[in-house]
């Protein structure tokens, strides 16, 4: 029923206008249209400088609003990202000044050369020197940011450090799965068509490398204050490793695997403090559309001080013998690390060029 | 152009006239309904049916998204309606997640390809080709009638995928395999994914037929006098979205039917090493990358399909209504030119996260920010433009300024989102969202509505109102800028886009209010571009009656046409031209039509 009542609300408003809108084309008619027009034209030249007004406070209380709420407030959680901030500020600034410059320009002019009757067209069609001057500015500016940029896609995208704490990162509908290659500090070799029951990862286990890998679902723990490279995999669809609060991003790709590495500068607990939040946690987010279960594919990242984090991987068991359970006991002893074949393996699934 | 060459075009453009008048004389008695309003091959009509046809889809398009936004807005909210009208898709009041994906894809496919591709450059390239440039009608003006009927034909295949019980695509707009490729991995790749491949088939083959059309036309068929410099900004700017478009759909076609092998005759061009709902699939060696290439290798110079014909249209209107020549008539055109060239050198900024590599990415850094050079020449020149300009505010310069606010406003965003290191914390979250829905939709909106109510009276022969008409801009960029401008901060907070419901999201969920108010005008703004369709059908059968030849006092050709011009457009001859078309308040004459030779004591600039 009040649907109903809010349809013919919305007709009943939408009729009102028109009739109004049409009224008002027979009153220019009867007026003499030239005169209502000059008459429009000076109610929408005002309405344009309205506009600019309203626009340039309706920015500062939307900043006022919102800006809390970004992350810029609790600061960026890795070292690279404190540089992404830096440049995202420079970046706002730059752009800031050009875009109410030209905003302001742009509803100024148009109020102020509204038509007058005593006003003439300034006859203007070229002046090469502004041309040239609007030209290598804007060009000057943006090799600043460009030079900027590069420099820290380098190296962010570059080899992470050899101390990196390597941890597999699998995507799938609609969960994460983590893998730490154990104590030869190597991750064993998977076959995707080796994936069955228990073996959800497809792991090879005839790799002895495998043999101490751990692994777990939704929840990693990483060491703060060490650089961290995620080895990324995805199952089924492309999925994508979203970390805003260490301004990190890679994709999940099938057959493909990626890479990304970040040094994380607070553990969960100090960053509950820093942002007021006893709730805060990292979170990942999954950041390419991946089916209907999209939105739920939450990954939560703990991050440890170095002792809680050693604590924390002594209590996971390797992988294997939650496949295989029988070869639990002194499954370890046959794990030999032969690691010029086994850092081969790794290398064959990074991708070229990282 | 050489003057024999010159000479040459306008002999061909008198035969083609004279053997078209003959032609036009001859078929005036036997018009039927059929060959003047359904297969018809008069520009004209033809523009009028991709407009409306444009506009259907719109409204579609439109709605969609209203749809998607309640759930985003009042996620704990359920509307019954929504079951009366969706059935099991709304089970309950809600929309089902697997359906929200679908709206989201089907909105962005829509006004994409269907509204702003094939309603905005296939409108006016139809309607203002001939009319600007003084021919009769296009090249071939049977492959312009196909050229609708394809994209007519694309619109039934897609329209029909809504109906299908598995559900429309639903992978996103950019159906990234392998999840457009797999029935298995979401209920909208399954026949609905058919459906949308063969549709964008139909409409790459439209949008081929009409590009050629264009090119060949604006080559060939100037009349008189009509030098390429002497065009006006309006037909460069159709030229050169049809050059891009004849380039690269091409290629999204080749994406699309390898999918088609990999969906449905177990090929391997994009699938390797899949497991999905626990089936191991035997596809091994290919790359789901390359599908991104493919894809982007259309969607960038796409989105320049899309931004060219409106700024083209709003420089014209912009010049008419200041009464001023355009600033940089040149630069213009070579601005245009240096964009189109860049569209295809970028397209890979769009995969910046996909594990490219990074120093190949460093190029497409590169070459993607220098589009801004060409973009800050056209809007200095657009203000200076308007600097001490004499300006009429008609509802279409209003628009077009309104094209530049925001062109500016959603341009500058795409300076964080072309440096790869920023990209990388702003990739796919609502910030991408607010950029290029402001750049490239509610900007090339803006364009599209300065062009269709300053060309109304040349299609209808009657005006739009104008009060609706401003009612209808005031509402729109101010709600532009409140739905868009806020989306900015969620992006900078890392808000991934594509999501449905943020309350599980402890970084996220901050953001519910605004979700509300982003939803609760975008309804607002939808509701009054209901208003402008009214006003649209009924001022074609209605409006006010166009009683002078020439109301905006306009240079360009299509002003000296009869008001309402039959099929061949002129009378008599084809007029000749003899200067450019931006002569405004040249020695204190307010216009100099192109047809008015050059006086005596003319100055010279």
């Amino acid at each position: 029923m009040t649907n109903i009542l809010l349809i013919v609300i919305v007709i009943m408003i939408f009729i009102v206008i028109f009739q109004i809108s049409k009224a008002s084309e027979y009153v220019s008619v009867l007026k003499g249209e030239e005169q209502s027009r000059k008459q429009n034209n000076k109610i929408n030249a005002f309405l344009l400088i309205v506009f600019l007004v309203l626009g340039l406070i309706g920015c500062w209380w939307c900043n006022k609003l919102y800006y809390g709420k970004t992350l810029f407030v609790q600061g960026a959680a890795s070292e690279m990202g404190e540089k992404i901030d830096l440049m995202l500020y420079i970046t706002i600034a730059v752009t800031g000044v050009v875009f109410f410059a030209t905003q302001i320009l742009l509803f100024w002019f148009a109020f102020k050369y509204q038509e007058k009757d005593d006003r003439k067209a300034y006859y203007f069609p070229h002046n090469t020197k502004l041309e040239l001057l609007w030209t290598t500015v804007p060009a000057i500016f943006l090799t600043i940011l460009v030079v900027f940029g590069l420099k820290y896609w380098f190296k962010m995208t570059g080899e992470a450090p050899k101390n990196s704490v390597i941890i597999e990162v699998t995507g799938h509908q609609f969960g994460w799965e983590f893998r730490y290659p154990g104590a030869d500090k190597i991750l064993g070799k998977k076959d995707y068509r080796l994936t069955k029951g228990s073996n959800s990862l497809g792991v090879d286990f005839n790799d002895p490398a495998s043999l101490d890998d751990m692994h777990v679902s939704a929840t990693v723990h990483i060491p703060v204050g060490k650089p961290v490279k995620f080895v990324i995999n995805a199952q089924d669809v492309i999925h994508d490793v979203g970390l805003p609060h260490f301004r990190m991003k890679m994709d999940a790709v099938p057959g493909i695997p990626t890479t990304l590495w970040f040094t994380p500068l607070y553990t969960t607990d100090e960053m509950k403090v820093r942002t007021g939040n006893p709730n805060f946690v990292y979170e990942m987010s999954c950041d390419q559309i991946c089916g209907k279960g999209h939105f739920t594919m939450r990954g939560i990242i703990v991050v440890d001080t170095q002792e809680e984090y050693l604590k924390y991987l002594a209590t996971l068991e390797p992988e294997y013998w939650s496949v295989f359970p029988d070869k639990k006991p002194g499954a370890l002893k046959t794990a030999t690390t032969d690691s010029t074949k086994t850092k081969a393996s790794l290398a064959a699934i990074m991708p070229a060029g990282n | 152009m050489s003057n024999t060459a010159t000479v040459q075009t306008a002999q061909e453009a008198e035969v083609h006239g004279v053997h078209h008048d003959a032609h036009h004389e001859h078929h005036e008695h036997h018009e039927t309904f059929i060959s003047k309003y359904v297969f018809s091959q008069d520009h004209k009509m033809i523009a009028r049916q991709f407009l409306i046809t444009g506009m259907i889809w719109a409204i579609i398009g439109g709605l969609f998204s209203v749809l998607f936004r309640l759930q985003l807005g009042y996620p704990n909210s359920t509307f019954p309606w929504l079951e009366d009208l969706l059935g099991h898709w709304a089970k309950g009041g809600k929309l089902q997640p697997e359906f929200y994906y679908a709206l989201v894809t089907m909105h962005g496919t829509i006004l994409v390809f269907f509204v702003l591709t094939a309603g905005l450059s296939g409108t006016f390239a139809n309607f203002l080709i001939p009319l600007q440039i003084g021919a009769r009608d296009m090249a071939s003006p049977m492959l312009n009638m196909l050229s609708y009927w394809f994209f007519f034909l694309a619109s039934i295949i897609m329209f029909s995928s809504l109906f299908v019980q598995t559900g429309p695509a639903s992978g996103g707009w950019t159906i990234y395999p392998p999840l457009s490729a797999l029935g298995d991995a979401s209920s909208g790749s399954k026949i609905g994914m058919d459906l949308w491949l063969a549709s964008m088939a139909m409409f790459v083959v439209s949008s081929l037929l009409g590009g050629l059309n264009y090119i060949t036309t604006i080559l060939n068929m100037r009349t008189k006098g009509m030098s390429m410099t002497r065009m006006p900004l309006t037909i460069w700017a159709l030229f050169f979205t049809a050059v891009l478009g004849v380039l690269s759909f091409p290629v999204l076609l080749s994406g699309a039917i390898l999918l088609l092998f990999d969906r449905n005759l177990g090929t391997s061009f994009f699938l390797s090493d899949i497991v999905v709902n626990g089936k191991i699939l035997p596809n091994e060696g290919g790359s789901a990358i390359l599908f991104q290439h493919l894809f982007w290798f259309l969607g960038h110079p796409e989105v320049y399909i899309i931004l060219l014909p409106a700024m083209g249209m709003s420089s014209e209107i912009i010049s008419v209504n200041s009464r001023k020549p355009i600033f940089g008539y040149m630069a213009m055109v070579g601005s245009l030119f240096a964009i189109a060239i860049l569209a295809f050198l970028v397209w890979a900024h769009h995969m910046f996260v996909t594990g490219l590599n990074p120093f190949l990415g460093a190029f497409f850094v590169l070459l993607t920010l220098l589009i801004a050079v060409p973009s800050a020449i056209k809007v200095f020149n657009w203000l200076t433009t308007l600097w001490r300009a004499n300006i009429r505010f008609t509802p279409a310069m209003l628009f077009a300024i309104g094209f530049v606010s925001l062109f500016i406003s959603g341009g500058l965003t795409g300076i964080f989102l072309g440096n790869s290191a920023l990209d990388i914390h702003l990739h796919d979250t609502y910030f991408v969202v607010a950029h290029f829905h402001i750049v490239m939709g509610v900007a090339s909106f803006m364009g599209m509505f300065a062009g269709v109510y300053h060309w109304f009276p040349k299609m209808y022969g009657r005006f739009l109102n104008n009060t609706l008409g401003y009612i209808h801009f005031w509402v729109t960029i101010a709600g532009a800028y409140l739905i868009f401008w806020p989306m900015h901060y969620e992006g900078l907070a890392g808000m991934p886009r594509r999501y449905y419901d943020f309350s599980n999201w402890e970084s996220f969920k901050m953001f519910g209010g605004l979700n509300e108010f982003i939803s609760f005008v975008a309804l607002i703004v939808f509701a009054v571009q209901l208003l402008f369709v009214f006003n649209f059908f009924y001022s074609i059968f209605k409006g006010r009656k166009v009683k002078d030849l020439n109301p905006w006092g306009a240079n360009t050709l299509e002003w000296t046409t009869p008001i309402r011009p039959g099929h061949g457009n002129w009378v008599g001859e084809i007029p000749e031209v003899y200067r450019g078309a931006y002569d405004y308040g040249k020695d204190g004459r307010e216009f100099i039509p192109q047809t008015e030779p050059i006086g005596e004591n003319e100055s010279h600039h």
